[in-house]
């Protein structure tokens, strides 16, 4: 399987993403910018965290209007795996290509900590290497963290099996309603997450909880 | 040349974390009775344009594709 990472300025996980698809896939992924209106033929396309355009009128929305959006927009209408973690995640609901909004925490403080989290569906592509309900280990490090959906689209979301990741009880960082941390597309091959799996994917991180995410989205026995 | 004013508000129902924290700090400087405050953003445009018809429907497509998330906000558009 093949991978590759968006680069824009201001993230700055970039390159624990690339080192994390490295380690656990074997193979360095490609590399995209942000102008680049194509993007090489790959199974995943990661867009990871940071502050893109210093989060500019509201985070992801500037970078969620470049140009690599158009490519990475068709690439996921022809089914290939797409996955935002944190600044990535806003980018792909600014984006269009998940529904709902994050929002500052209700704290108003930037958590950078270590959650639990639950995983809601184990049956989707990037969730497959975990049991359902299973309770992992993950970091966090963001202020706009607050996960809000109107009604009828939380329904659908909660309907559709789409949350794939909920904040164990008791540890919701940021006030996101039904503790969600991550959700998939419709289809399934869009995941947008907050927490920060690539940094808990070996044993000097102190855990490797995340691994099985890569291992699983990438079709790699764990 | 037309000038304009976008507001972009807090939709009704949606969580104000930041208004709140401003209804406190007001509140400790001693202005009573603030019930809400709900924080939002004000964008002045300039356009290169006369026709005023077109100048709104072109400020109104830029709210609806850039300067307001309509998953939780809503914008009004003001030409002066």
């Amino acid at each position: 399987m093949k991978s590759a990472v968006v680069l824009l300025p201001g993230l700055n996980r970039d390159r624990d993403m690339i080192a994390a698809l490295t380690k656990i896939s074997g193979k360095a992924p490609e590399t995209v910018w942000q102008t680049d209106t194509e993007i090489p033929d790959v199974d995943l396309i990661v867009i990871p965290g940071g502050f893109s355009y210093g989060d500019y009128l509201r985070c992801g929305a500037i970078a969620a209007r470049m140009p690599i959006m158009n490519a990475i927009r068709e690439k996921a209408e022809k089914g290939v795996m797409v996955m935002g973690v944190c600044n990535g995640f806003q980018i792909l609901l600014e984006a269009g290509l998940l529904p709902g909004a994050l929002m500052r925490n209700a704290s108003l403080k930037f958590v950078c900590r270590e959650v639990k989290l639950e995983v809601s569906n184990a049956n989707t592509a990037f969730t497959r290497g975990y049991a359902p309900g299973q309770i992992i280990r993950c970091p966090v490090a963001h202020h706009d963290g607050n996960f809000f959906a109107d009604e009828e689209t939380l329904k659908r979301l909660e309907g559709e099996g789409q949350v794939a990741f909920r904040y164990a009880e008791g540890t919701n960082p940021n006030g996101s309603i039904n503790d969600i941390a991550g959700i998939v597309s419709e289809r399934g091959n869009v995941l947008g997450m907050m927490p920060h799996p690539e940094n808990l994917i070996e044993a000097a991180h102190g855990g490797t909880d995340g691994r099985a995410l890569f291992s699983g989205v990438l079709g790699i026995a764990a | 040349m037309i000038k304009a004013r976008v507001t972009v508000t807090l939709k009704n129902g949606v969580l104000d974390p930041q208004g709140k924290a401003i209804v406190g700090a007001l509140d400790s400087l001693g202005f009573e009775g603030v019930n809400s405050v709900r924080q939002g953003k004000v964008f002045d445009v300039e356009l290169d344009t006369k026709d005023k018809a077109q100048a709104e429907s072109h400020l109104k497509a830029m709210c609806d594709k850039l300067l307001a998330n309509t998953v939780i906000e809503d914008y009004s558009v003001e030409i002066a």
